[in-house]
Formats: C-alpha cells, sequence, structure tokens
C-alpha cells in the first residue's frame, strides 16, 4: 500500500521532470532557431499583429478599468492620511511595477495564448506539423520561432499601452472625480517615477511575453490525440502560463527592487 | 530501392512493427496492405523518417535513415512526396497557398514562375478555379486531390500515399487512384500505397506486401498476392474477388471529374 503510494508520487515527479526538462529544450531549440538565418520578418509581423495589435481592444479597456480602481483605492487610502497629493505617484508606481505587465501578461494568455495552443494543436493532429517536417522544413523554426519572437516584442508593448491607459484611468477618476489638483498629480509622478521603475516593469513584459508564447506553443506542440487533446492543451497552456507568470513576477520584483 | 530490415517500434510498451522485413523496388507501385489500426502508417512513417524505429534499419538506397541528423535526413526527404491520410493540408492557406508553399519555402523561384508550375498542376489535378478556396470550403477528394498537388511540385523521385481513399466514395476512390496510376505512368517516381481497400489496390500495385500482427507475412506481386494460398493473406483478400479494369474506369471517371 505505502509502496504503491510512493511509486505513483514518484512517478508522477519523475514525469513532472521530463516534462520540464523538454520543455527547456523545446525553449532553447526555439532560440537556436531564431537566431539561425533565413528569419522571415512577415511571419514575424503577422504574429506581432495577432498577439499584438488583436489584442489592443481589450488591453485599453482593461488598463482604463484598472487604472480606476487603482485610483479610487489609492484616492481614499491616501486621504485618510492627508496624502491625496500622492495618488498619481501611487497610480503610476502600482501600474509600471504590477498591475501592467502582469494584468497585461494574464490578458494576452487568454486571449493570444489559448488560441496559439490550439493552432498549433490542430496542425499536429491533422498532420500539418508532420507535413512541415516532410517537406524539409523545421516545424519549430516556421510555427513556433515567430510566435515566441512576435510575444517578445508585443507583450512590451502592450504592457507600455496598459500603463498609460491606466494612469490616464487613474487621472479621470482621481483629478475630474475626486478633485485631485492635476498639476500636483502629474507633478508628483514624474518627480518620484525613477527609470528603474520603468525597467522592472520592461524585464518584466519581456520575459512574460517569453513565457506565455512558450508555453501555449509548447502544450500545442505536443498535444495529446483528438479534440479532447487539443482541448487539454489550450486549458494546460492557459493555466501553466498564468502560474508562471505569477511566480516569476515575485521573483523578478524580489530580484530588481 | 528502399530496403526495412527487422523493424520494431513499439509505442507506450505497446508493440506495433515487430520485425519488418520488406523491399520497395525502384520505379513500381508497391502497396502495403493488412487492417485498420495494424500499424500500416506507422510504417510509412519509418520510410520518410517522421518515426524512428527501436531496432532495426531503413535503408534508402543503402543510407541507413533512421541513423541520420535531421540535417542529413531532410536531404534524403527532399527526394520524397507524401499525400496523408487527410490531406494534412494547411488550413490557413487557400488551395493555391498550399501548392506553392514548397516551392516558396524551399526554393528560389520568382512569384511567375511558380504561379506557372502550380496552375499546371491545379490543370493535372483538375482542380482549375478552386486556387482561391480554403480547405475548409473543398470535398474530401478535393483535399486529397491538393495533397497529391502539393506533394508532386517538388517532382519527388518516391511518392508515399497513405490511406488515399478512406472516407471517399466509391466514385471519388475510382477518380484517386486513376490519378495515382496515371501521374506514375507520367513522372515514374517510386510509389508506396499504404490500404486496406480490397480489390482495388491490386488496380494499381506492382507489388504488395501484407503487414499483419507486427510483420510482413507475405510480399510479392500484384498477381502472385491475389492468388496466395497463405491463410492470412486470403481472408484478408478473400477468394472470388472481380479485379476493377482501371483503364475504362479511368475513362468514366475523367468525364465525372473535369
Amino acid at each position: 500500500m505505502i509502496i504503491s503510494i510512493l511509486e505513483r508520487i514518484g512517478n508522477r515527479f519523475i514525469n513532472f521532470l521530463k516534462r520540464m526538462g523538454s520543455m527547456v529544450i523545446f525553449f532553447s531549440s526555439a532560440i537556436s532557431l531564431a537566431v539561425k538565418p533565413p528569419l522571415k520578418p512577415s511571419h514575424v509581423i503577422k504574429q506581432i499583429n495577432f498577439i499584438g495589435v488583436k489584442s489592443l481592444f481589450v488591453i485599453i479597456l482593461t488598463g482604463l478599468f484598472t487604472g480606476m480602481a487603482l485610483g479610487l483605492q489609492g484616492y481614499y487610502t491616501l486621504s485618510r492620511v492627508g496624502s491625496e497629493a500622492l495618488l498619481g505617484y501611487a497610480v503610476a508606481i502600482g501600474m509600471l511595477r504590477e498591475l501592467g505587465p502582469v494584468l497585461s501578461a494574464l490578458m494576452v494568455t487568454g486571449r493570444a495564448g489559448s488560441s496559439m495552443a490550439a493552432e498549433i494543436g490542430i496542425m499536429r493532429i491533422s498532420e500539418q506539423i508532420d507535413a512541415l517536417d516532410t517537406m524539409a522544413i523545421n516545424p519549430i523554426k516556421y510555427i513556433v520561432v515567430p510566435k515566441i519572437i512576435g510575444g517578445i516584442i508585443a507583450v512590451p508593448l502592450l504592457t507600455a499601452i496598459f500603463d498609460i491607459i491606466g494612469i490616464l484611468g487613474g487621472y479621470l477618476v482621481g483629478v475630474e472625480l475626486m478633485g485631485v489638483n492635476p498639476g500636483t498629480f502629474f507633478g508628483e509622478m514624474e518627480s518620484r517615477v525613477a527609470f528603474k521603475d520603468v525597467n522592472l516593469g520592461f524585464v518584466k513584459s519581456v520575459s512574460f511575453g517569453a513565457i506565455v508564447s512558450w508555453v501555449s506553443c509548447f502544450e500545442g506542440y505536443y498535444t495529446g490525440f483528438g479534440a479532447e487533446g487539443v482541448s487539454k492543451a489550450t486549458t494546460v497552456s492557459v493555466v501553466l502560463s498564468s502560474v508562471l507568470i505569477l511566480i516569476c513576477n515575485y521573483f523578478i520584483t524580489s530580484v530588481m527592487l | 530501392m528502399i530496403k526495412l530490415v527487422d523493424v520494431y517500434k513499439s509505442f507506450n510498451g505497446h508493440e506495433v512493427l515487430k520485425g519488418v522485413n520488406l523491399e520497395i523496388p525502384d520505379g513500381k507501385t508497391t502497396a502495403i496492405i493488412g487492417r485498420s489500426g495494424g500499424g500500416k502508417s506507422v510504417l510509412l512513417k519509418h520510410i520518410i523518417g517522421l518515426l524512428r524505429p527501436d531496432k532495426g534499419q531503413v535503408l534508402v538506397d543503402s543510407t541507413d535513415i533512421s541513423r541520420l541528423n535531421n540535417r542529413d535526413l531532410n536531404k534524403i526527404r527532399k527526394r520524397f512526396g507524401i499525400l496523408f491520410q487527410g490531406g494534412a493540408l494547411f488550413d490557413s492557406l487557400t488551395v493555391y497557398d498550399n501548392i506553392a508553399f514548397p516551392l516558396r519555402e524551399k526554393t528560389r523561384l520568382k512569384e511567375n514562375e511558380i504561379r506557372k508550375m502550380v496552375d499546371e498542376k491545379l490543370e493535372q489535378l483538375g482542380l482549375l478555379g478552386t486556387g482561391y478556396k480554403y480547405p475548409a470550403e473543398i470535398s474530401g477528394g478535393m483535399k486529397k486531390r491538393v495533397g497529391l498537388a502539393r506533394a508532386l511540385i517538388m517532382d519527388p523521385e518516391i511518392m508515399l500515399f497513405d490511406e488515399p481513399t478512406t472516407g471517399l466514395d466509391p466514385i471519388m476512390k475510382n477518380a484517386i487512384y486513376n490519378l495515382i496510376s496515371k501521374m506514375h505512368k507520367k513522372f515514374g517516381f517510386t510509389a508506396v500505397v499504404v490500404s486496406h481497400e480490397i480489390p482495388d489496390i491490386f488496380g494499381i500495385a506492382h507489388y504488395v506486401a501484407m503487414l499483419n500482427n507486427g510483420v510482413i507475412v507475405e510480399s510479392g506481386r500484384s498477381t502472385d498476392i491475389q492468388k496466395s494460398t497463405n491463410p492470412v493473406v486470403r481472408e484478408f483478400v478473400s477468394e472470388g474477388v472481380v479485379m476493377p479494369n482501371f483503364e475504362i474506369m479511368e475513362e468514366i471517371n475523367e468525364e465525372i471529374q473535369y
């Protein structure tokens, strides 16, 4: 009884390690193929359009409401200690360091990550990936590399837009609704926000862009059989990407803060 | 010549190929027959290097492709074309772009040269006027023909057909067999056809090999296999089947299809 439980735990652990190993090998082969010519920029641009441009609406919408909520919360908290003047700074720091990169990446995971996993998964079960192989075209280079590069480029750009829209949302609530002085709102922000705050958000968004596209492509590439396999790959890609984003967020913050 | 020597392959402890030995002669059509789920497609994927055997050799002109690295394997793969069971067309590309795909990716041809070659293939395969359609908008038989056009566009020396007629109605089935037969005559490639369509397959195959329980139980000339006394082959082929006359059917189908 105890031995069989231990055996099961051991098997799961070994399978987990194998999967982690495959993920690392998958990512490193994608990176090594990315620097090997020929690289077709049109494929990358197509992915930037898919991951970035097509996520713009959802990013603007979530950014606006996140900034507005942050403005409202910030105002009531700061007004208790008579520091409403710091509202602009509080909103900007919250958006730049944490909410911008994390929420944009989670939005991209839900919109583009799931669709990348499903697309590659369907290509796998309908033998399209095998077809590429037989044409002597490396499927990782053709399908995965543009998506990873696209993710690394698009997510930081989306994060920047999310940050700006979020700060504007905070401004709307703080200045227009609650009556904070606009000069103070932007003045405090300008004098207190440092380059390292922007840099922290940038490093996070680049890492999250890589995580979303890497995990989604991996799950799709090694999908199980049939429609059920693709559906499972899609779910796992969203859950795993989201969890990894939140874990990495903590570690990047703790290292760079 | 393609030669499989003592090829073993198992998946998750389940043995699919248990020592396959097979010779596929150049310039002829060889059919691999056997029950559904018996490992025929697995065998075909070994021939093109999509799967590597656990044990044994897959020789293409005396080069063991199961030991090659990806770069050398890709050199060998350039000699192959394959028609997958479901066509394996890229659903984000139109019929035209699907056929042009290998030329755009693997050659430096100009777009007007590519257009000329693709149009020629569209015409040969009775697909004129469908170039702008997406795979989701065409029938199963058309998908197979587009898959065939894409496979033939690079003028392969060896063509592999994975269940080329599965899921098609009898008329379309005959049309596809006629097409394979016609293309073989025209281009002279070595063809390997995996199928369980009896007796139709005897109409196009020069040689037939029967895969049963993970091994080749008998192989030889198509006519000899039909007369085989091996009980496994006998049971599969069944006695008294009437061979279809593909020359007549070819003419009928040309009228129906094109």
